[in-house]
């Protein structure tokens, strides 16, 4: 790094730098913390056997997400309906008593900016470029997508942003990630990220922020962008960024937490300083073609274990390394699959359409466009809608998209990450195969003994009509 | 480990490999609210087998884990740190550990200690009869048969050990550059609060 020429990143390092350390350890002010319902509720346990307080409750933003039931939330007559599970139902009491005693502001399980931490946070411009932003949770990448230097924390480091608005930080080392060209016909931001871990792998980000640039990236929308960046984690990555540019501007531009007037002329003035000078030097660099980008899927229980749909199911035998071969094996073992099987011959039971990578109104939209005049397959047994905010809800609604998916088969449900992670009642069941917007494809992830396929919402809108994993471009004319 | 540098006590001859945080904790206990209670819970899958460590008498609430290579593995879950303490583990002894585990572990005042796999075949063995010894001070293990190894530590984490400080309490002590800072960056509360319910 030259003293002059720096990467966003460096840029947002700097300007967050409360104090350094001999050993390079930095202590970094952290400008927005999200909290949700499943990580926080030690970390207000600690503080307040510590006697401490939330420094900044008017930088904290709280909202459950993780474990509400995406079934109706209020009852016929107006009052909230209780949840079943009663550790789900601890988790929410548990952090309605914790804000209300240490005054964060919350929104709550029925209220109508309700959803996904990651929806929620850039739809209400309460993610803002420049700035640093944290939540107990590892997709917190995603909000990088707005030039947030943004990054998932464990409990004890939740507890330390509460108490004292900081984090003891090293820096990380930087990775371009630059793809130019068009993406073609059919193709989305979602193959492109899973094209991206497939190159360089699930730990190849490890150790690095990375930094999306070039054309692709550029023409992106911003509801694009969070797809991508949401992924970074997944690529081993803690967080993925774009430069603010604007695009992320007119997106952030009246929402109700964003910045106005004069605030707004200033900051807009600052985000403009932001991108990454000519000459600054990346630690790495990767490049790809999004020319040569197809609709993808995943075959294994690895992000990494991406085929375009037009391909087959590896041989694990076909891999050099031994490693890899034996966990391709297992994979394959727990996945029900046989080296060899055109991927668009593969059976779904299941749909989900949601969770923090996919569940905005573009995507919405996206998976209408292929359902409208179609019906969900019989051979698959459930088929969720899941919006990730109450918003977003609204807005598909008024667009009238939740009746395209009603009248094909589709269930339209209450936002929230429902079955990404199975921890409310929406599960997989055990053996059968669910094609998904979600990020993780690991065991277990959507239900004990569940199969996981990760795609694109148009894909996944084609798995459902067609019964099986199929490719989008056979299904909407060019 | 609040202000102590000596644990003395009996030791789990726990020594596995590759020991992941979903054996040190089972996912099914994820949903908790509470740090407390885990330790009932820790190691559920290897209690299911006869004759284990953690379930012998002689080891009843030892402050000392011996392990294998790479303990700690898997899942970030801080949880595994929390059920360890609430068994009153005190410091873990293996030739590595996983990152996350290692910190996880440290900002919960646990110990982890990395010795050399003989070392740590030494101490297995010693374990099974006799206490030992895990002094922060010096940085050495010692054991009642004249054993002694000594490790390394990073100085920054042995001295919170050593002082019982928590790593928040020490970014407090530097509650005049925080403040500072604030105050130099005025833009901080850009945002216009939404209003916001409460229910
Ligand atoms: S939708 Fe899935 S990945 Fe996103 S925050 Fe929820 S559980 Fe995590």
């Amino acid at each position: 790094m030259s003293a002059t020429s720096r990467t966003l990143y460096e840029k947002i390092w700097d300007a967050h730098v409360v104090e350094k350390r001999d050993d390079g350890t930095c202590l970094i002010y952290i400008d927005r913390h999200l909290v949700h319902e499943v990580t926080s509720p030690q970390a207000f346990e600690g503080l307040r056997a510590a006697g401490r307080k939330v420094r900044r409750p008017d930088l904290t933003l709280a909202v459950p997400d993780h474990n509400l039931p995406t079934t109706a939330r209020v009852g016929a007559d107006g009052q909230r309906l209780p949840i079943a599970d009663p550790a789900s139902a601890g988790q929410l009491a548990a952090l309605e008593r914790n804000v209300a005693e240490f005054g964060v502001p919350y929104i709550g399980a029925t209220d109508a900016h309700q959803g996904i931490v990651h929806v929620v946070g850039p739809e209400l411009g309460f993610t803002l470029p420049g700035t640093t932003l944290v939540c107990g949770d590892s997709h917190t990448a995603a909000h990088g997508a707005l030039g947030s230097l943004a990054f998932g924390i464990g409990t004890s480091e939740v507890e330390h942003v509460l108490a004292t608005q900081t984090l003891l930080l090293k820096p990380s080392k930087t990775m371009e990630v630059r793809v130019d060209g068009a993406l073609g016909f059919g193709v989305t931001p979602k193959d492109l990220i899973l094209a991206i871990i497939g190159k360089i792998g699930a730990a190849g980000g490890t150790g690095y922020v990375i930094e999306y640039s070039g054309v692709a990236f550029r023409e992106m929308s911003i509801e694009g962008r969070l797809t991508v960046a949401n992924m970074s984690i997944e690529a081993g990555a803690r967080s993925g960024l774009f430069a603010p540019d604007e695009k992320t501007f007119a997106y952030l531009q009246g929402r109700p937490m964003a910045p106005a007037g004069e605030d707004w002329e200033r900051l807009v003035a600052w985000w403009k300083t932001l991108p990454t000078d000519d000459g600054a030097v990346f630690d790495a660099s990767v490049t790809l073609d999004a020319g040569t980008i197809a609709p993808n899927v995943t075959w294994g229980t690895s992000p990494e274990d991406v085929v375009p749909i037009t391909g087959a199911v590896p041989d694990p035998e076909s891999f050099d390394d031994p490693a890899k071969r034996e966990a391709a094996r297992k994979s394959l073992a727990y996945m029900g699959l046989a080296p060899g099987t055109a991927m668009r011959d593969v059976p779904v039971e299941h749909i989900f359409i949601g969770s923090c990578t996919n569940s905005r109104i573009e995507d919405l939209r996206a998976a209408a466009d292929v359902v409208r005049g179609r019906r969900v397959s019989g051979g698959v047994r459930q088929a969720l809608i899941v919006p990730g905010s109450g918003l977003v809800k609204r807005q598909a609604e008024a667009e009238g998209l939740d009746r395209i998916f009603t009248e094909a088969g589709f269930e339209w449900r209450e936002p929230g990450c429902s079955m990404c992670l199975a921890m409310n009642p929406d599960k997989v069941p055990a053996g059968e195969r669910c094609a998904s917007t979600s990020n993780r494809n690991f065991v277990g992830r959507q239900g004990p003994g569940a199969r996981t396929h990760l795609m694109s919402p148009a894909m996944a809108a084609a798995a459902a009509v067609s019964g099986r994993l199929a490719d989008v471009r056979d299904l909407v004319p060019a | 480990m609040s202000g102590r540098e000596r644990i003395e006590g009996r030791a789990y001859p726990f020594g596995r490999r590759n020991v992941d945080t979903d054996v040190i904790i089972p996912a099914a206990h994820l949903k908790t609210i509470t740090r407390a209670g885990l330790g009932q819970h820790a190691f559920e899958t290897v209690r299911a087998e006869p004759g284990n460590v953690f379930d012998d008498p002689v080891y009843a609430g030892a402050p000392v884990l011996i392990a294998g290579d790479n303990f700690g593995c898997g899942s970030s879950r801080e949880h595994a740190a929390w059920a360890l303490v609430d068994m009153g583990v005190r410091v873990v002894i293996a030739p590595s550990f996983s990152d996350i585990f290692s910190g996880n572990a440290f900002k919960n005042g646990i110990a982890a200690v990395v010795l050399p796999q003989a070392a740590v075949d030494r101490l297995l063995e010693v374990a099974c009869a006799q206490p030992v010894t895990v002094d922060l001070e010096t940085m050495s293990v010692t054991t009642p048969l004249q054993d002694r190894f000594v490790f390394e530590m990073d100085p920054f984490r042995r001295e919170c050990l050593l002082k019982g400080l928590d790593e928040i309490g020490l970014t407090l002590a530097s509650e005049a550059a925080i403040a500072a800072y604030e105050a130099a960056t005025p833009s901080l509360n850009w945002g216009r609060p939404l209003s916001l319910s409460t229910a």
